[in-house]
């Protein structure tokens, strides 16, 4: 295909349609990319099965049918996608925003925290209004945690990678001191843990007998909220405008320092409510610290990043990313106990698929460009 | 140096023999011929000019010369023998200099150093006499005056000009390309480095001058060919040819060169800068006590070579950078230390000079960077939701009210043209009714036809009675359409002239510093 100053109209109609159909393709390249770097990664993976004497084939089969076979191993994966989701949802936030949230952990941790204290606070209430309430606290929570650093990127110029990492490290001692001072179960065994949270707060399972519950609609609903916030609203305008180009926005009238404030505070509060849902959606109803680390956070707060880069950044594209992810942390387990590997190699699986992910996503970048510089060629190029 | 130590050419008229001809080059590029079947010759002593827009093919054949690209399809001839030129080293060594229009010299050495830079290995400074003798001989020859021994940090950039020209002569290149080489200089230096380069063909050499400047082509060239969306379009000399058929053959149908500017109306004071100080980013004051007013209906000109202050203005003015003392006013209203924002508020439109960078958001949609600055008010948002369709009824109507290029209105804009870019930016600028603007470089790096339109349109801003600031570097888009031309050197302003009052020679003498 050729562009020329001169044209006949039969090699224009043939360019149109040929740059037509080239327009139709092009979303294709967004979803077949990162699969394609999944199925490598599994690929990968395979070899690695294959180095410790198990069937690599007999090994992904127990991963499939421990993620997707049947009522409830589905529940249980879509249980392990809502704080992928949730976290995600927010990541696509920030960084569309220009700004990168490596603070997903300590996010979740400190809407965990908020909430959990409200529920401790006013145990008595009435679920529907006890629910709203954790739900709202572990925003609030995750909102200020994300806002802290948003300040002092935007104020103080300092840089938010590093910020983020370290209030995560914040956030994980904090909690580790309050579950063993203030929070602290009563009793005679010192366990990290709260005392079993309001009954109130529990998050109702959903009908059909498996153990999802009421956390699922909200991460789907968080993440259509999140579309509209990005795509419908003026805010969002602003938003991608300072991730974009802040000099433009700054030359448009749009206050820069303010919105990236505004973008991490609504990052934070995505993974915050993550916190919540990880706490009020979960078997034991407690908060649980692990050592110094807080384990209930599952790494959402990191994987959720993947899992957004996956969706291309776009919330709703995030849903099937993090029920992919989920299926892999659930199948992971199904695996392990079938063919009898050590739980390293999950681990390592894990790796090589968000390796191969990250690594892909600059190709799936220059794919859609070559695509929308194919389609847009031919008519910027056409002259009067 | 002035023009009349220029000697006379040598009686030995330029030979009829071509000392390069490049045959039939062609080069593609995915979904782009950007070189197709392009002829060219340059004899000795002579000035062979290429003339085309932007995207013309012009840097890609000249990257093919430079061995910088391969050619797909042509061949190269240099003094009469076939050569393959595959790396610049290769250009350098067949005796082709290239003057980039984005210097290549490192700041941090000296004149000297810089010349002998890649020609002797592991040169030390003790090493460097015989470099600057021959150096001196070479700058005295050609009325090149420039210190050896000077950093490059130090000199002004005509000097910086002079040092890349000396290093090609100091290589014996017999065949110069001197890239757009005006666009950094005065007027007076403009007419230094013109009889440079006259010497140089009196010398026998052979010059290939790039510019976009008619007047200038005119004036220098003994050739000129014409480039157009890859092809030849013409090849013609000066003296068979006239400004308006050269910028024909550049666009592909017949240009208006002239302005009409009409009378207009001037109505009350709107834009007033009174003993304005700014500091610049060096931290020294880049406007220095400058006052100016303009009026409903009329254009004020900045004219200069940029970096006197001009960027510092337009953003003081707008609310990008603090002001160090003094006051502006927009509609009388105060606005010194408003945000951007309340600046606009005030009724200030603002085009700016980087459009790609403070103008419009290349990975945002034709459509959105309509919207960048208008998408809050209604109807096109109500209670912080978007109206999608109004939003694209409006921009629709924009794109088509200013002749916007664009498939559709949800293009992102990276993938339009540079003119087509500034087009969208004057759309949204202009279509919000401000009724002052400043209005910074609006034809830089655009096509004469989109420079066309949009001069019509900041007429057209005029006659409906705004307050127009127009900086610009290029003298002539000065001259036709201000009613009034303040000239800045160095944050001062030099003088202010009227319309009709002054001749380009004696505002490049205020530009140069000359009262």
């Amino acid at each position: 295909m050729t562009v020329r100053g001169v044209k006949n109209d039969a090699e224009v109609e043939l360019e149109h349609s040929a740059a037509s159909s080239l327009a139709r393709l092009r979303p294709f390249v967004g979803l077949a990319v990162p699969l394609l770097a999944v199925a490598a990664a599994l690929a990968v993976g395979a070899i690695m099965l294959l180095a410790l004497g198990t069937s690599p084939i007999e090994g992904y089969r127990a991963m499939i049918t421990g993620s997707l076979g049947g009522a409830d191993k589905l529940a249980d994966t879509a249980i392990k996608a809502m704080p992928l989701m949730l976290v995600g949802v927010g990541i696509c936030i920030a960084f569309r925003a220009g700004v990168i949230n490596i603070g997903g952990e300590g996010q979740i941790i400190a809407g965990a925290i908020l909430s959990t204290s409200t529920a401790l606070l006013v145990p008595d209430l009435p679920s529907a209004i006890l629910i709203p309430m954790v739900l709202i606290a572990g925003a609030i929570g995750g909102g200020i945690w994300g806002a802290i650093p948003g300040g002092l990127k935007a104020y103080l110029g300092v840089n938010e990678i590093l910020s983020t990492i370290m209030m995560n490290i914040i956030a994980a001692h904090f909690l580790s001191f309050l579950l063993q001072d203030l929070l602290i179960a009563e009793g005679d065994v010192k366990i990290q843990q709260t005392e079993r949270l309001s009954e109130n707060a529990d998050l109702p399972l959903l009908p059909g007998g498996t153990r999802l519950h009421l956390g699922f609609i909200i991460a789907l609903l968080v993440a259509v909220a999140a579309y509209i916030l990005l795509f419908r609203s003026t805010l969002g305008v602003r938003l991608r405008a300072v991730g974009h180009n802040p000099h433009a926005s700054r030359y448009a009238g749009m206050p820069v320092q303010r919105s990236i404030v505004e973008a991490l505070a609504f990052s934070g509060a995505c993974a915050g409510i993550a916190g919540a849902v990880l706490v009020f959606g979960s078997q034991s109803h407690r908060l649980i610290g692990e050592g110094g680390a807080a384990g209930f956070t599952q790494s959402a707060g990191f994987n959720g990043i993947v899992t957004a880069l996956f969706g291309g950044l776009h919330p709703l594209a995030t849903v099937p990313a993090s029920f992919l992810f989920g299926a892999m942390l659930n199948g992971g387990i199904a695996m392990q106990r079938a063919v009898q590997v050590p739980s390293a190699m999950i681990i390592a699986l894990n790796g090589v698929v968000v390796i191969f992910v990250v690594g892909s996503l600059r190709l799936r970048e220059r794919l859609q460009r070559w695509f929308d510089d194919r389609v847009g060629i031919e008519t910027s190029k056409e002259r009067a | 140096m002035s023009v009349s130590t220029v000697p006379e050419p040598k009686p030995t008229s330029p030979s009829i023999t071509p000392m390069l001809e490049m045959k039939g080059i062609t080069k593609r590029f995915p979904g782009v011929i950007a070189n197709d079947r392009v002829d060219l010759s340059v004899r000795p002593g002579t000035v062979h000019t290429l003339l085309g827009e932007n995207g013309a093919g012009k840097s890609t054949l000249m990257k093919i010369l430079y061995g910088l690209y391969q050619p797909d399809e042509g061949e190269i001839f240099f003094e009469g023998k076939r050569i393959e030129i595959m790396s610049p080293a290769d250009a350098i060594n067949h005796g082709i200099g290239m003057i980039h229009q984005h210097f290549m010299l490192v700041p941090t050495l000296t004149v000297a150093e810089n010349v002998a830079l890649g020609l002797h290995p592991a040169l030390s400074r003790a090493d460097m006499g015989p470099v600057r003798r021959r150096l001196t001989e070479v700058s005295d020859q050609y009325g090149l005056k420039l210190d050896p021994d000077a950093y490059i940090w130090q000199l002004a950039v005509g000097e910086r000009q002079r040092a890349e020209i000396l290093k090609a002569l100091y290589r014996d290149a017999q065949l110069l390309v001197l890239d757009e080489p005006t666009a950094v200089l005065t007027p007076p230096e403009v007419d230094d480095l013109f009889a440079t380069l006259r010497q140089l063909t009196a010398d026998g050499r052979g010059l290939i001058f790039i510019s976009h400047k008619l007047h200038e082509v005119m004036e220098l060239a003994d050739e000129v060919t014409v480039l157009r969306d890859g092809e030849v379009s013409g090849h013609t000399t000066p003296a068979e040819s006239s400004r308006e058929h050269l910028a024909e053959l550049m666009v592909g149908r017949s240009v208006s060169l002239t302005r009409d500017v009409g009378v207009s109306e001037v109505g009350p004071a709107k834009l007033q800068v009174d003993n304005l100080y700014v500091r610049g980013d060096r931290g020294t004051d880049a406007v220095k006590g400058l006052s100016l007013e303009v009026r409903a209906g009329e254009v004020v000109g900045i004219a200069g070579v940029s970096g006197n202050g001009q960027r510092e203005l337009a953003e003081a003015i707008f609310g990008l950078r603090p002001v160090v003392s003094g006051s502006i006013a927009i509609n009388g209203e105060e606005v010194v230390d408003h945000t951007p924002k309340s600046v606009r508020t005030n009724g200030l439109a603002y085009i700016p000079e980087e459009r790609m960078k403070d103008g419009a958001i290349g990975d945002f949609t034709v459509a959105e960077n309509l919207m960048l600055v208008g998408y809050k008010e209604p109807p096109f948002a109500r209670r912080g939701f978007l109206n999608l369709e109004k939003i694209k009824e409006r921009c629709t109507d924009l794109v088509h009210r200013y002749a916007v290029k664009t498939p559709t209105v949800e293009t992102p804009t990276r993938n339009l043209s540079g003119g087509n870019i500034q087009k969208v930016v004057i759309a949204r600028e202009f279509s919000s009714e401000a009724e002052a603007m400043v209005v910074a470089q609006p034809t830089r790096g655009v096509d004469i036809g989109a420079a066309e339109y949009i001069h019509e349109q900041l007429l057209r801003q005029r006659a409906a009675g705004a307050a127009i600031l127009l900086i610009s570097e290029d003298l002539d888009e000065i001259m036709q359409l201000s009613d009034r031309i303040i000239v800045l050197l160095e944050g001062e302003a030099m003088g202010e002239v009227m319309r009709g009052d002054a001749t380009v020679g004696e505002i490049g003498l205020l530009m140069s510093g000359v009262r």
